[in-house]
């Protein structure tokens, strides 16, 4: 248990110093991938990027369905 | 059938996915290659103790570093839009496509945790061996993260491994290994990641190229330099020899591509490889089709038909075969593809039938149909071609095909050109005082992902009308969302990667004019 404790002390000390010691560029860079990661998960996935079948259909049974639907007729369902 | 699509949707769909994925493929091509070439040179460091290659290595890692985290995750929106916008496909594909990108995302995980973290943290807090090692592990871990990126493209070159289940409406794997080792896998792996060396050697070349100019870092500049340039030409090396099994393999796998690389319409033996040529117009038609022909060639006799089959006197189809067929060396003309696709069309439409009247003996019946081999060797192989309205629609953008993979090859030769010099001056001792081949070198930069983009070109834009060889159509694979949504979505993309780049050669930039710390 001790050994366990020591070890994931060590291990956050080892991020927590890189971090803490990071450069100038290295900070700049965090922040653009906090903002990076926020634009895209946060805005464009939740409110641009719905799973299209997931969102319309509750069922695989039902996702199937609609996918057979479009691969044999795709002219239907073409105002969803 | 294709007219029935919204096309104005297909091709912003299309524009989107393009624009996306030429962002991307900014930022990794550099991440595989330069983590090779820290890896070497920490490796020299680490046996000859020589403290000049640490700060070599931690001068690189930092350029590495910049681009690793701003490219960081710019290939998860391709997968947001394939849930979005490609959702016939992404279900159609079923596990082919999300086994492989689950082993990518899994490996890239924890790599990007664990020794990155060691890499850029590490340097005074674990051994110099850890240290190499986890530098290597990214190399490797990088590049084989890649491969299963290329494993799900190739399958979409040349789909293998799998059966249609008609229940779900999608394609199960059978045969992994049939997958992870489909020939176009292996071709397109290994000219990728050679491709990405090739790169990395490049930018690594032209950034100390530039320090010579400046008179600043010299030694700094002609260690780098050789490592570069070594790196850089048996990569260049490798790029020619793999894209030349690629381009066989194109041939046999997607032979009207290779048609449209060649812009050969007319098939003959001995055919001649085209190494300079300009396309134009003529009167001739083939279907709707304007044939192209050749303002001006050059060309060597012979070489296309040993390239592709080894015999100075093989058979090279052109498009022409491939639409109107040749009996004569087993070509199946393409009207015959569309009703063998609308054979197993037809036979896809009766399981549905049979579903919403719940006849189960029909059913079961057509299941055992779609698991026949005969079956899917003849029918649904061609299942995309009952999609297709005219022969002619099958023919890819041939000047784009053609442009696109010769100026592509030309930029290969000049690489294999640039380092052979760059070594020989380095040799000669005469590299500083040839300040026109360091600038040479400094602006041939951009030049590989020329390349690169250019091949991707090719594989995508050469392909068409398929988004799945021979299987599905791209007009087929878009799910039905407004247009105006894919249009605002194509419109923040551009915005954000293009400030995403602007950021990495902005801080790029200083860091290099910064140099390395002493």
């Amino acid at each position: 248990m001790g050994n366990i404790s020591s070890l994931l002390n060590r291990l956050f000390r080892f991020y927590y110093d890189g971090f803490r010691n990071m450069s100038g560029w290295g900070r700049k860079v965090w922040v653009i991938i906090l903002i990076k990661l926020f634009i895209m998960f946060a805005i464009l996935k939740i409110f641009f990027f719905p799973d299209f079948l997931n969102k319309n259909w509750h069922t695989d049974k039902e996702r199937s369905e609609h996918v057979l639907e479009q691969l044999t007729n795709p002219s239907d369902n073409h105002d969803r | 059938m294709i007219d029935n699509i919204d096309l104005s949707l297909v091709d912003w769909s299309r524009a989107q996915f393009a624009l996306t994925a030429i962002y991307h493929w900014l930022f990794v091509p550099l991440t595989l290659g330069l983590s090779f070439i820290l890896a070497i040179m920490e490796t020299i460091y680490v046996r000859t103790g020589n403290e000049e290659w640490k700060r070599i290595t931690r001068f690189w890692m930092t350029l590495f570093g910049i681009n690793f985290a701003i490219g960081i995750a710019t290939g998860i929106i391709l997968e947001f839009e394939f849930g979005t916008n490609w959702s016939n496909y992404s279900w159609f594909v079923g596990d082919i496509f999300g086994a492989p990108l689950a082993i990518e995302g899994i490996l890239a995980f924890f790599l990007e945790s664990t020794f990155v973290a060691v890499m850029f943290f590490g340097w005074n807090k674990v051994n110099k061996k850890y240290h190499l090692a986890s530098t290597w592990l990214v190399a490797i871990g990088a590049n084989l993260s890649a491969l299963w990126i290329l494993v799900a493209n190739a399958w979409m070159q040349h789909p293998v491994g799998m059966i249609f289940n008609p229940e779900t409406a999608r394609n199960e794997m059978v045969n992994f290994w049939a997958v992870l080792f489909n020939p176009v896998a292996v071709d397109k792996f290994l000219h990728t990641i050679f491709s990405g060396f090739l790169l990395a050697s490049m930018f690594v070349l032209g950034i100390s190229a530039w320090y010579l100019l400046r008179k600043r870092e010299e030694q700094i500049a002609k260690k780098s330099i050789l490592v570069a340039s070594v790196f850089g030409l048996l990569s260049s090396l490798m790029v020619a020899y793999t894209g030349d099994e690629s381009a066989r393999t194109i041939s046999k796998v997607q032979p009207v591509k290779f048609a449209s690389m060649e812009a050969l319409y007319d098939g003959k033996s001995n055919a001649g490889l085209i190494a300079f040529g300009i396309l134009k117009d003529t009167d001739q038609k083939l279907g709707d089709k304007r044939v192209k022909e050749f303002a001006i060639k050059i060309q060597i006799p012979g070489l296309l038909s040993v390239l592709t089959s080894g015999d100075r006197d093989a058979y090279v189809p052109g498009l022409k075969d491939h639409i109107s067929g040749n009996e004569k060396m087993g070509i199946i003309s393409t009207v015959q593809k569309m009703q063998n696709g609308k054979i197993a069309m037809d036979a896809l439409k009766a399981y549905k039938r049979a579903r919403m009247v719940n006849d189960t003996a029909q059913i079961s019946s057509i299941k055992g149909v779609f698991k026949e081999k005969e079956f899917n060797e003849k029918y649904f192989k061609y299942f995309g071609y009952a999609s297709v309205n005219k022969p002619e629609d099958v023919i890819p953008d041939v000047p784009g095909s053609f442009y696109s993979f010769h100026l592509m090859v030309v930029l290969g030769f000049l690489f294999i050109i640039i380092f052979s010099v760059a070594l020989y001056l380095l040799f000669k001792g005469t590299l500083s005082a040839n300040r026109w081949f360091l600038w040479v070198a400094l602006l041939s930069i951009p030049l590989p992902y020329i390349a690169s983009e250019l091949g991707w070109f090719l594989t995508e834009v050469g392909r068409q009308p398929w988004i799945i060889q021979d299987m599905m159509t791209v007009s087929r694979a878009v799910s039905q969302i407004s247009t105006g949504s894919v249009i605002t979505t194509f419109i923040l993309f551009a915005v954000l990667f293009t400030g995403l780049l602007i950021s990495e050669v902005s801080i790029m930039i200083n860091q290099i004019k910064t140099g390395p710390k002493h």
